[in-house]
């Protein structure tokens, strides 16, 4: 989390001070939605598309190239590489949007809560997630993951926990700059209720930073998720994940080089569609921004 | 300033405090007797007692943690039922791996971000400027267990410039030899950090170049490079030392990741060992020291940048 807080960072003080022109997204953008589309596609659909099961083995082609029976080769035990990197895209997906979504759920509102009521709310949940970010955060998933166990649902609550304090610093600090606004002063001189200003008059506002923050967030979990399997820390063999498939490439790399390069392009291609999309959000928002 | 550091000391031990009631509370996620699952096949009388005293398991929660805690603090992060080592042992011998690792791979990155954000910052938007930072956009979607197998596929297994996995060898035994079979996963935790060494400081040279003692030290008819090194460089660098500081944390991650794959045994390896030998308290010291390790780090580090630039401590 502290790459992409870096990152993110970076990214916001190494604007060049010339104005980037930007008319639309651009088809580049759209490239890569339709890229995160395909692969998030296939993946629901996969077993309704006729993949092979990613976990058939099959002895008469072990650790092939592509072929035309199998269109990105086999693997050691013979399986299909290409629906390996479809059903593994399901662990990263699931994982990826299911550790956000509880991220953004707890951390968002708790984020937009405080923002919005200031005092000791805000005082007490501010010091907590500065507690929680000073951990080294792989450290304590893997800590975690050791003892409690690494299934599917318990890895993604275990992210999606770990991702809170982030998401609610990132949140309250948007929430903040418009929680002074006059409009917000204007509403509540109406008589709206906290619930109506956060929901009617806050949320509207702050939501295009939270789905830009959002696809970032999706890709550095997933990469969170990528390291745990890599090291054998998360969804076990042989459900299939790209973290998993590369880091059994491993004793394969000098006879099937083919092995390692497939999931690896496909991982590093899908984030970085994610975190273009979610920088040409924030472009955009920017730019709104800038016209006010 | 006092005032600064005396916040910024308390919050640590906060920090520290909760690192620690976070590991004790690990044993307690086991399922089952943790007793029975931490001795394993080793479920002997004795081991019992040295695990009891280590943990004091039959006492109330409070007063298992200050038996933990009073013997944690005397260095006795307990034993290992599966090596028989003690965890402190383990660790003084797996830490320098990973400290000799992590500033290798920053003199590495230093070396490289420096002059290249020098000449970007020089003409941005210029052809150099566009492709490193184009570049290092791609490198920044590149997660080090992808780049760790790439560099390996390319520089061990095409070209043999750099050993494969499992051949680390000891500084005490071949320094030379030492420094070759760590520059492979150096270099793969150096492109990691370059990519924010090089972003940052970009971003503050062009910030440092409209200023107006820069105007003068052209006008005197200063070259170009004497100016970026000497007159730009050193104020756009505190950003810089701050973005190394909180690189920290993910250096760790990195090596971790790298050292799993080469089989270099430093606290990375040693962990995920430990995890697949179902060997507990190894993962609790090895959690424990890293997470103390990292923020006590950052905590000096935050210090020093108040002595450089006490600009900070006055916010």
């Amino acid at each position: 989390m502290t790459d992409y807080q870096q990152a993110l960072g970076a990214e916001g003080s190494a604007r060049s001070p010339l104005p980037r022109p930007s008319r639309g997204f651009g088809w580049f953008f759209w490239f890569c939605v339709a890229w995160i589309g395909v692969i998030a596609i296939l993946a629901v659909l996969a077993p309704l598309l006729g993949f092979d099961d990613p976990t058939q083995q099959n002895f008469d082609v072990l650790n092939q190239g592509p072929t035309t029976s199998h269109w990105l080769g086999t693997d050691d035990l013979g399986r299909d590489i290409l629906s390996r990197i479809v059903y593994g895209a399901r662990v990263s997906l699931i994982v990826g949007f299911g550790s956000m979504i509880i991220g953004m759920a707890i951390g968002g509102s708790l984020g937009m809560y405080a923002a919005f009521r200031r005092g000791r709310v805000d005082s007490f949940l501010s010091a907590t997630t500065y507690v929680m970010l000073a951990f080294p955060l792989l450290v304590a998933v893997i800590a975690i993951v050791a003892f409690w166990g690494h299934s599917l649902a318990k890895i993604t609550v275990i992210v999606g926990v770990a991702t809170i304090p982030l998401v609610y610093r990132v949140v309250r600090a948007s929430t903040l700059t418009y929680a002074t606004r006059e409009f917000i002063t204007v509403a509540k001189a109406q008589g709206a209720s906290d619930w109506r200003i956060l929901t009617r008059e806050l949320l509207p506002n702050v939501l295009p930073t939270i789905i830009s923050f959002f696809l970032i967030g999706v890709a550095t979990v997933i990469i969170l998720e990528g390291a745990l399997a890599f090291l054998g820390l998360s969804v076990q063999a042989p459900t299939p994940s790209w973290g998993n498939m590369i880091s059994e490439s491993k004793s394969y790399l000098a006879d099937n080089p083919w092995l390692a390069l497939f999931p690896s392009v496909t991982m590093f291609l899908f984030l970085v569609a994610l975190n273009l999309i979610g920088d040409g959000l924030r472009a955009a928002l920017d730019n709104r921004e800038g016209m006010l | 300033m006092a005032r600064y550091l005396l916040r910024r000391f308390l919050t640590l031990l906060g920090i520290l405090f909760a690192i620690s009631v976070g590991a004790f509370l690990l044993v307690h996620l086991l399922p089952g007797d943790p007793t029975v699952t931490i001795l394993g096949p080793n479920d002997t009388a004795h081991n019992r007692a040295v695990l009891m005293a280590q943990l004091g398991l039959n006492q109330p929660l409070w007063h298992q943690y200050l038996t933990w805690m009073s013997n944690v603090l005397q260095g006795n992060l307990g034993q290992s039922f599966v090596t028989h080592q003690s965890v402190s042992s383990a660790l003084s011998h797996a830490f320098p791996i990973d400290l000799e690792l992590i500033i290798m791979s920053q003199v590495i990155a230093l070396v490289i971000a420096i002059p290249l954000a020098l000449a970007s910052a020089r003409r941005p938007n210029g052809h150099l400027d566009r492709a490193s930072t184009t570049a290092s956009f791609a490198l920044l979607a590149l997660p080090p267990f992808i780049l760790v197998v790439l560099l390996v596929l390319i520089f061990s297994v095409h070209f043999h410039v750099f050993p494969g996995p499992s051949s680390y060898v000891p500084l005490s035994q071949n320094v030379v030899s030492n420094l070759h079979s760590l520059a492979l996963p150096a270099i793969v935790l150096a492109l990691g950090s370059v990519v924010i060494y090089f972003r940052v400081l970009r971003a503050d040279l062009i910030a440092t170049l409209q200023e107006e003692f820069i105007t003068v030290a052209r006008s005197k008819g200063l070259s170009d490079r004497y100016i970026m090194w000497r007159h730009a460089l050193r104020p756009s660098s505190i950003s810089l030392l701050a973005s190394a500081g909180l690189n920290i944390s993910s250096l760790v991650a990195g090596a971790f990741v790298v050292e799993f794959l080469l089989a270099i045994p430093g606290l990375g390896f040693e962990l995920v060992n430990s995890i697949q030998q179902v060997d507990y308290l190894m993962v609790q010291g090895i959690a424990l020291f890293v997470a103390v390790v990292v923020v006590v780090l950052n905590f000096i580090l935050d210090f020093l940048f108040s002595v450089i630039d006490p600009r900070i401590a006055r916010d």
